[in-house]
Order: C-alpha cells, then structure tokens, then sequence
C-alpha cells in the first residue's frame, strides 16, 4: 500500500520537476514580453536530440550536454532575434502563432537533421535503483529534482540579489517605467530567451534517460509545462515549479489508481478547476483592467 | 478600402468565385482540396467571430468539430437515425455544451482563457481517442452517406456545391451578424470590456452567444466532413488542429470574414503543394508559416488591400 503510494509520488515528482523547469521558460519569457512562446518544449527537444547525437558522434557525456544546451540557447537567441523582435509591435496572438510556426520547423529540421526514431539516453549515474520502503527510487530522480533545486536557488540569488535580475523584475511589473530608469528593455527580452532555452534544454537532458527522447518529445512536455505555469500563476517563476509539482504528482496518482489512459485528461480538469475558481492561477498577480 | 465596406460586395465576389471554380478543377483530387478548403473556412468564418471580433482566443475548437463528426457517425452508425437528424441532434448537443461552458470559461482572460479552451479540446481529443466502444478509438470509425431528403450526392462536383453553399450560409450570417447591433457589441467587447459594460452591454452575454455560434459552426462543417470522407479518427480532435484553425485566422487577417476565409485557403493548399519536399515539408511548412506572419503583422487580407488601396487610390486617401 504505502509503497505503491511512495511509487506514484517519486514518479509523480520526477516528472512534475520537468514540468516546473519548461513551466519556468514560459513563465520568464512571458514576464518581459507578454508572449506565450510555444517553441519552449522544443528547446527541451533539442537539448535530448543534440546530446544524443554528439554522443554517438564520439563526444564525452558532460561535453554533449554542454554543446547540447549552447545549440537551444543559439535557436533561443535566433528565435528572438529574428522572429520575436521583428515583430514586437504585433498583436499577441499573432506573436503566438509565430512562436508556433517556429516550433514547426524547428521540429521540422530536427527531423531531417537527425530522425524520427526513438532514442535513449544513459542514466547520468547508473541505473540501479534505491529502495526507499519498498519503492523504487531512481538516481536519474535525485538528479533531476536536485538540479531544480539548484537552478531554483540560482534563479532566486539572480532575480533578488544581482542588479540584471532586479533589472528583468522591474521590466516584467512595468515596461515603460523600466526604460524610463534607463534598462535596456530590448536586453532584457534576449536575455529571457537565453535563460528559457537553456532550462529549457537542461530540461530535456534530464528526462531523456526516463522516457526517451524523440523529435516530438516537446509538444506535450510544452503542453504541460504551459499548463504548469498556468497553474501556478503566469509571470510567477516559483509558482511554475508548485504547478508542475501539481500536475506531475496528480497525474501519477490518476495513472496508478484510476486509468493510465485518463492520466493526461485528469492533468487538464485539474487545470480547469483550478482556473474556474482561480482565474489568475494560485500564485498569479491580480490583473488590473484598465480603461 | 471602401470596396470591401458595403459587405455585399465581397459576398458577390466570393459566390462568384465559387460559381467560376469548377471550371478550373479537372479531377477528384483538386475537388477534394476545394472541399476541404471550404469546410475549413466555414470553422474559420465561425472562430473568427470569437477571436478576430470579440478578442476571445480558443485553442479548443477541435474539439467542436470532431464531436459534430462523431455525433454523425455514432448516431447513424450505432443508433440508425437519418444523417440530417443526426447532424442536427449534433449541432444541438454540442450548442448545449458549449452553452454551459461558455460561462465559467469565458470568464477566463488572455493566455488563462488560451489555457481553459486548450484544456477542453484535450480532455474531449483523449475522451475520443479512449472511448473505443462507441468511437473506435484511434483507429477510428467509417461514416454512413449523407442523405438529404432521400438524395444523396455521390460525385465530388455535388459535394462541392454542399461544402460551398454551407460556407457561403456561414459567411453571410457572419457577415450579417457583424453589422448587427450585436456586432457593435461584440467589438466593444474587443476594445475594452469594462468600458462596455460601463456602456450597459452585457458582455458576458455576446461573448456566450459568439462562443456557441462557433462552436455550432465548427459542429456542423465536422459533420459535413464526416459524410463526406466516409471515415473519421480522433485526429480531427487534435490540439494541433486547433492551432491550424487559429492559424488560418490570425493569417488571413483578424476581424475580417473573407481574410479567413483567404487563410483557410492558403493553410489548407500550401501544405498539398508542399509535399513535393517531401521530407522537408515540415521544414518549409513552419518556415514559411514563420515568414508570411512576420512580415505581414496584420494578416493577408488587411496587408494586400492595404497595399492595393495605397497603390490605385493614393488620392482619396488622407
């Protein structure tokens, strides 16, 4: 009984961190530019597809994750540079639509560049399993749920003790005030899509050993960490992470109790319960409509 | 501009393309397109209402067509009524459900309201997908003839003739529903919801009635698309269909009837004429999608009458 319990909860963590970590990139991408940015699960695609492919190519581990998460935070400066800037003055929706047309050919490219197959990725640190009262814990786990405390932390020195992070805060409460006091408010939007695309890669590093990495791996990664930081409240990074802690353990506890089918449907009513008694998400700053 | 303000006009136009088109398709297959082109912008036409006028995004609708194709296939298939009792049972179903949702849905703003309908359309896709008794699951289910009044169209030019007239039925409704005082009311809504409320609009009211209106017209074309390809899978269902469905908007140009349409056209026939990539036509298919956004903020239809306007009526303007 409480093993099998303790058996959800560990898988429903581990996932739920992977969630929070993409749920983090729509969160700060959103706070300077009000965009949604769909191409955030194909960063995570791109960080497992590239490390795959640099290993096979002969590179050592830590040299393929390295080169795998500089190529998504290129594509991340790229896809500001030349797609999101351009277009700054767009309405959102259309902003949207263009993130997802990027995320088209992205997916597109990674197609012909590597495959459409399925591939693993060896466990950071073996893959022998720690028996924790009868469950199973996995050391790709730890490392996961260890390295999002480790980028939380980093991310909350960044945002409340360096003057760059305080610069990003300001730009995402007022835009206009922020350039008034003199930040470079076009800085701070590319240095949003560094920080996304590399979580975003260091994302899809991590799960790869779990389940697998593929060309498409990043539509429903993306899904559900849109709906993490939706959850947890848009523009709140640490939200994000309670919001994919949310969705990964709800929808482990609907996969082993209830139907293993219905476990993505359970992820989206929770979601809408959430919203039709929250409309701002359970960490979301109240939105004030102004005329 | 001024040749698209009297809406007459352009409804001319469009029945006129319509009329003229069949000499221009010489086989089954280009008769196929032109219907699909046509049941996609029936969807746009409706969705464009939500999201082009009242500023209401949905990445849900999907889930609107697949259950009017579903709702005609199970209620011919497993329970024998006729095709136009079905689709309308469907049509019915499906403005009940969406009448009920609206509210707590609507209520939502912006990127939580993107997150709600997107929820929807993913919770119906995986009901679909699993119910396998009455759907059949993935694989997906065939669909009985569609009978109307005891004939029944066989040939693609007789189908064609059904897919444009339905569309031309939904344009001319859209058309007359945007110079109605309900239109006013909706593009209140667009500019600011308070300030339409302080006005004594009742928002939430307008924004029930579009979001049913689409989602019934969504219903409707899935049905038609059901007969009419004798078959159907959850795919139809799919958040990326609802994307597509967005896309075919927001391209064409938001807030205009005939720019959807136009979307509708170009996203459903780049995408045949791409296949000549083969394997890159994902590649190109984003790329391109990527490309015509970028450089056209306003969409298709605003950009190139803007551009005509400027060119062949510099003096009348400003």
């Amino acid at each position: 009984m409480l093993a099998e319990f303790l058996q959800y909860l560990i898988s429903g963590v581990t996932v739920g961190a992977i969630y929070g970590l993409v749920g983090i990139g729509f969160s700060i991408i959103y706070n300077s530019s009000q965009v949604i940015n769909f191409t955030q699960g194909e960063f995570v695609m791109i960080g497992g597809m590239a490390t795959v492919s640099l290993i096979s190519a002969g590179v050592p581990m830590p040299l393929a994750m390295l080169g795998a998460v500089a190529l998504a935070t290129i594509v991340g400066v790229a896809l500001e540079k030349f797609c999101i800037e351009p277009s700054r003055n767009a309405p959102v929706v259309t902003l949207i639509i263009i993130t997802i047309g990027a995320s088209i050919f992205l997916r597109g490219t990674a197609e012909v560049l590597w495959d459409r197959n399925f591939h693993s990725l060896v466990p950071i640190s073996g893959d022998n399993p720690i028996d924790i009262a009868g469950a199973k814990l996995l050391p790709q786990s730890i490392w996961i749920v260890g390295s999002l405390m480790v980028i939380v932390c980093g991310l909350w020195l960044f945002f409340n003790r360096t003057l760059l992070g305080k610069a990003m805060l300001a730009t995402s409460y007022n835009r206009l005030a922020a350039q008034l006091v003199g930040i470079e408010v076009r800085n701070i939007l590319l240095l949003s899509f560094v920080l996304s695309s590399t979580l975003g890669a260091v994302a899809g590093i991590l799960i790869a050993p779990i389940s697998m990495t593929y060309s498409t791996v990043g539509v429903m990664l993306g899904l559900k960490g849109f709906s993490a930081a939706i959850v947890g409240g848009l523009g709140n990074p640490m939200g994000a992470i309670l919001g994919g802690l949310i969705v990964g353990i709800a929808e482990a506890m609907t996969a082993g109790y209830i139907s293993s089918a219905y476990k993505d449907a359970v992820a989206f009513i929770i979601i809408l319960a959430v919203l039709f008694f929250m409309p701002n998400g359970l960490f979301g700053r109240k939105v004030v409509e102004k005329v | 501009m001024n040749w698209r303000q009297p809406h007459t006009g352009g409804m001319v136009m469009l029945l006129a393309v319509m009329a003229v088109l069949p000499l221009f398709l010489d086989n089954s297959f280009q008769y196929e397109i032109a219907i699909k082109v046509a049941l996609n912008a029936a969807v746009c036409v409706g969705l464009n209402l939500l999201i082009g006028y009242t500023g209401q995004i949905s990445l849900g609708h999907a889930g609107f067509f697949a259950l009017g194709a579903y709702s005609s296939a199970i209620l011919t298939d497993r329970y024998g009524l006729p095709p136009m009792a079905a689709m309308l049972t469907g049509a019915l179903g499906v403005g009940l459900l969406s009448f009920i949702i609206a509210r707590p849905i609507l209520k939502l703003k912006g990127h939580y309201l993107a997150m709600g309908t997107l929820g929807m359309g993913v919770i119906i896709s995986i009901v679909l997908n699993q119910e396998a008794d009455f759907t059949g699951g993935p694989d997906g289910m065939s669909v009985a003839a569609l009978t109307i009044f005891g004939w029944e169209p066989v040939t693609e030019f007789q189908w064609y003739w059904i897919a444009v007239g339905f569309l031309a039925l939904c344009v001319w409704l859209s058309l007359n529903l945007i110079n109605s005082p309900v239109g006013r009311a909706l593009r209140a809504v667009h500019g600011s919801e308070i300030a339409a409320r302080t006005m004594g609009i009742d928002t939430t009211h307008y924004k029930v009635l579009v979001f049913v209106v689409s989602a019934v017209m969504a219903c409707l074309a899935g049905s038609l698309f059901a007969h009419y390809n004798g078959y159907i899978t959850p795919s139809k269902a799919d958040f990326f269909y609802s994307i597509e469905l967005v896309t075919m908007v927001v391209l064409g140009g938001m807030a205009s009837t005939f720019g959807a349409v136009i979307g509708a056209v170009v996203l459903t026939v780049v995408p045949q004429v791409l296949t000549v990539f083969e394997n890159y036509e994902m590649m190109v298919f984003g790329g391109v999608l990527m490309g015509m956004i970028i450089f056209m903020h306003k969409g298709l239809l605003p950009t190139l009458s803007e551009f005509i306007g400027k060119r062949f009526h510099e003096p009348d303007k400003r």
